[in-house]
């Protein structure tokens, strides 16, 4: 079995080579400067982070500068199979060939370019930098390819074909207008976007389901207050916390909570528009306290999706009993999408757990104690869960 | 590949790499103003005589910038460096360089952010100022992500501090931006939920020390106390609890001050002095025995920006926009200037003046003296101004959300 370094270092050697044969010999046979390319890019999609490697990096980024032209369409395919900071090295690798070309009056060649936006399955940041470049050269790009992109894995794709159809739809009037403002709605993945369209329908007199577009989950069972005085309780696992297995908790008991109070849980549901769940407003804003919601989602299948919280409060998040991340962190806002935690979900039936817990601030602004949580993929696109039924099938399925 | 030849190739590669560095700018420019207010983060520009009477024509040049930002531009031989985000989560990074005489852009980078990127909407994710060594930039975002590109955009190392740290963050936004002390580029990432500061190494971008920092929000950034006979350079970090001098090579901690201090505006040293926003405005002298307390104000209680001194004057921004004058040997209150308010924008202080602008844009030169302040000219902008500014070669640098200007005597 070769090891990590063992590999990093023959690579590091070649490319040492590499860079040395491509100073001084222009000529280097095609399959060498292949070989080298296809070295520098591995080293760079596998970057690590704590900055480890750094001066690797650089010879392998300088290798592809040097190719210039050659090496645009491997760096961009490269992006598939990057880690976050080895994307960020692909791209200066890129964007520095760029601007060498563009010094030089050429220009990458915008049919491969355009082929490599097209195909969805190379990864879309590269996607996008692939565009930017086109546009650059080619401002019509624009417009021959954005409105193909509504439903694009890119949200930033997304958002560009969304805002020509807004644009469509505000210069025309009655069902022109809301058949233009439905499909800008199916493909748009941002806040801003989605109110700008729903009030646009709305007041056309149409109905909109925000909640589920977005794919809130509205129906929550939930227990508490629990004691977060002097925000101790943030640490402390009362015992529903103990219930939060992968079956998740017994909905039937009676716990004993803050202030002696006897605890049990209640379903709450919520009909806002952003799956806002005002635990001040639809319990009671209980002053240093903790309290803990569950829901039930079942998946179609097994899959990798995102969770979307926001909260002003302290939160702690579990899926199928797994504690996912914990937050301490009181009144320094809320918004949607304020946290994007991955998430692994099994086929059938998941539990959703969350602790949320309110402090002692006494000022206005810090009176909230709420949460909306929201279930999307990698694009903010939401998820809907399956019903009871179909999860059991698909579970049994699994099985 | 033979021992023999592998040694050449690097000795060869070594050539190459290093040539490419010193060909660029290897030697400090006594022009420069490489980080958050200046080389020695006191906000004064040493030696420059920048314009007094700003009017239209002491604009020299307004060029687009292509995201936000909060972040003051900084200069490195006559190059203007400034960083921005941009997309509808301000995730993307951008990196921009600009040639200080003619403002044409010489190049841009951009990365995609590795950490939290929401901001309250007054901030941005572009919100801490670039810092530089003289070969080196090192752009900061509050998304926690730490960049080091040479000065031909060229990237040397890429830290994802907002992934390596995933709760170290602020839901309102991070500010603090990185100081360079020798061969070590010190940030400050503080917030309710976790809370550290780091030196990484600026060639390698390896931490060099890591230390826990107290947990709370904080948006200070680190101040440098020069070398002595008696101590080398230290790095004041500040936050509630007070403030901690360490040693930037190893984080090892000299002394703290633990009298409570402001999470917005820092401290800045003077004179050997550091006055910190503390209690009002609280100046300490460190010594062979110890921090000495030189005097405390309750009267001079600096807003967002921090302290400036000159001439013997403490200034500082209170938060109705008034410029409250202190005597710097004692902290007695000696005069006050109502200038149209409010300050994000730590004001710079060259030749005797001090310059500052407001939120709405509007810059204000005042001539302070041992009794009074004046107004001596002001320029309105007519763009929100955030930023703290730069000074290089006897022009201002400031940037809004929209633009980089340069402000400099007409020719």
């Amino acid at each position: 079995m070769i090891t990590v370094s063992v590999f990093m270092n023959n690579i590091g050697q070649r490319l040492l080579a590499a860079l040395l044969m491509l100073s001084v010999l222009p000529q280097l046979s095609l399959a060498s400067a292949a070989d080298a390319t296809a070295d520098a890019i591995a080293l760079l999609q596998a970057a690590r982070p704590g900055g480890v490697g750094s001066v690797e990096n650089q010879r392998a980024a300088a290798v592809l500068v040097q190719q210039g032209e050659a090496a645009v369409l491997p760096i961009l395919q490269g992006f598939r199979k990057a880690s976050p900071v080895g994307e960020n090295w692909l791209r200066n690798a890129f964007e520095q060939i760029d601007s060498d070309l563009t010094a030089a009056k050429k220009t990458i060649p915008p049919k491969v370019l355009e082929g490599f936006i097209a195909d969805v399955s190379n990864a879309p940041a590269a996607r996008r930098l692939a565009y930017e470049s086109l546009r650059r050269q080619d401002p019509a790009a624009e417009a021959r390819l954005i409105p193909g992109l509504l439903l694009d894995p890119s949200p930033e794709f997304r958002r560009d074909a969304v805002a020509l159809l807004v644009k469509e739809a505000a210069a025309v009037e009655g069902p022109a207008a809301i058949a233009l403002y439905r499909k800008a709605f199916s493909g748009a993945v941002h806040e801003d976007q989605v109110k700008q369209i729903s009030e646009a329908l709305r007041k056309a007199g149409e109905t909109v389901d925000i909640s589920r577009h977005f794919g809130f989950v509205s129906s929550w069972m939930i227990a508490g207050p629990f004691d977060n005085r002097e925000e101790k309780g943030f640490a402390v696992a009362y015992a529903p916390e103990a219930e939060i297995t992968a079956d998740g908790p017994d909905l039937a008991r009676e716990y004993d909570g803050m202030d002696a109070k006897k605890v049990r849980w209640q379903a709450i549901e919520t009909g806002d528009d952003f799956g806002v769940v005002d635990i001040a407003k639809q319990i009671e804003n209980y002053k240093g306290s903790a309290m803990y919601a569950s829901a039930v989602w079942n998946s179609s299948a097994a899959q990798t999706l995102q969770v979307r919280l926001g909260t002003p409060n302290a939160w702690k998040l579990w899926v199928n009993g797994k504690l996912v991340f914990e937050r301490e962190e009181y009144h320094r806002s809320s918004q949607m999408d304020q946290y994007a935690v991955p998430i692994s979900l099994q086929a059938g039936r998941n539990i959703i757990a969350l602790k949320i817990c309110q402090n002692e601030q006494t000022q206005d602004w810090a009176q909230k104690y709420q949460y909306q949580l929201r279930i999307c993929d990698t694009t903010g696109a939401g998820v809907l869960p399956v019903t009871a039924a179909a999860a059991t099938q698909t579970s049994g399925e699994v099985k | 590949m033979s021992r023999h030849i592998f040694r050449t190739t690097a000795a060869v590669c070594g050539l190459m790499m290093m040539s490419a560095a010193s060909s660029h700018n290897s030697i400090l420019s006594a022009g420069d103003w490489r980080q958050f207010r200046g080389n020695a983060a006191d906000s004064v520009a040493a030696g420059e005589s920048l314009p007094t009477d700003l009017s239209g024509s002491t604009i020299a040049w307004k060029t687009e910038l292509p995201g936000r930002g909060l972040s003051g531009p900084i200069i490195v031989d006559n190059r203007v460096f400034v960083s921005a985000s941009s997309g509808y989560s301000q995730d993307r990074l951008h990196v921009l360089c600009f040639d200080g005489g003619a403002g044409n852009k010489l190049w841009e980078r951009e990365f995609q952010a590795s950490g939290r990127t929401w901001t309250h909407e007054k901030m941005s994710n572009a919100t801490p100022t670039m810092a530089a060594d003289g070969q080196r930039v090192f752009a900061f975002f509050s998304s926690n992500d730490l960049i080091c590109l040479d000065l031909e955009g060229r990237l040397l190392w890429y830290r994802g501090l907002g992934s390596e740290y995933p709760n170290a963050s602020n839901s309102l936004g991070m500010s603090s931006s990185p100081v360079v002390v020798g061969s070590t580029v010190v940030v400050q990432v503080e917030s309710d939920a976790e809370a550290f500061a780091c030196g990484v190494d600026t060639v390698s971008g390896e931490t060099r020390w890591t230390i826990e920092r107290p947990r709370a929000a904080n948006w200070t950034s680190p101040t440098i106390l020069p070398a002595t006979d008696k101590h080398p350079a230290l790095v004041l970090l500040q936050s509630s609890k007070g403030v901690t001098a360490v040693d930037p090579e190893t984080g090892t901690v000299a002394w703290q001050f633990d009298k409570g201090a402001s999470t917005i505006p820092s401290a800045t040293v003077i004179g050997g002095a550091v006055v910190i926003p503390s209690n009002g405005l609280t100046a300490v002298r460190p010594g062979e025995s110890g921090l000495e307390q030189l005097w405390n104000s309750g009267n001079l209680s600096p807003a967002t920006a921090s302290p400036v001194a000159v001439d013997g004057l403490a200034l500082v921004l209170n938060s109705s926009g008034v410029l409250n004058a202190g005597n710097m040997e004692n902290g007695e209150r000696l005069w006050q200037l109502r200038l149209r308010g409010p300050f994000s924008s730590t004001p710079i202080v060259a030749n005797g003046y001090l310059y500052a602008f407001n939120e709405a844009g509007v810059a204000f030169v005042v001539r302070p003296e041992q009794d009074k302040g004046t107004v001596i000219s002001e320029l309105d902008l007519g763009e929100t101004i955030l930023c703290s500014p730069g000074v290089a070669n006897g022009a201002i640098y400031v940037r809004s959300d929209q633009h980089l200007i340069k402000l400099a005597s007409p020719r």
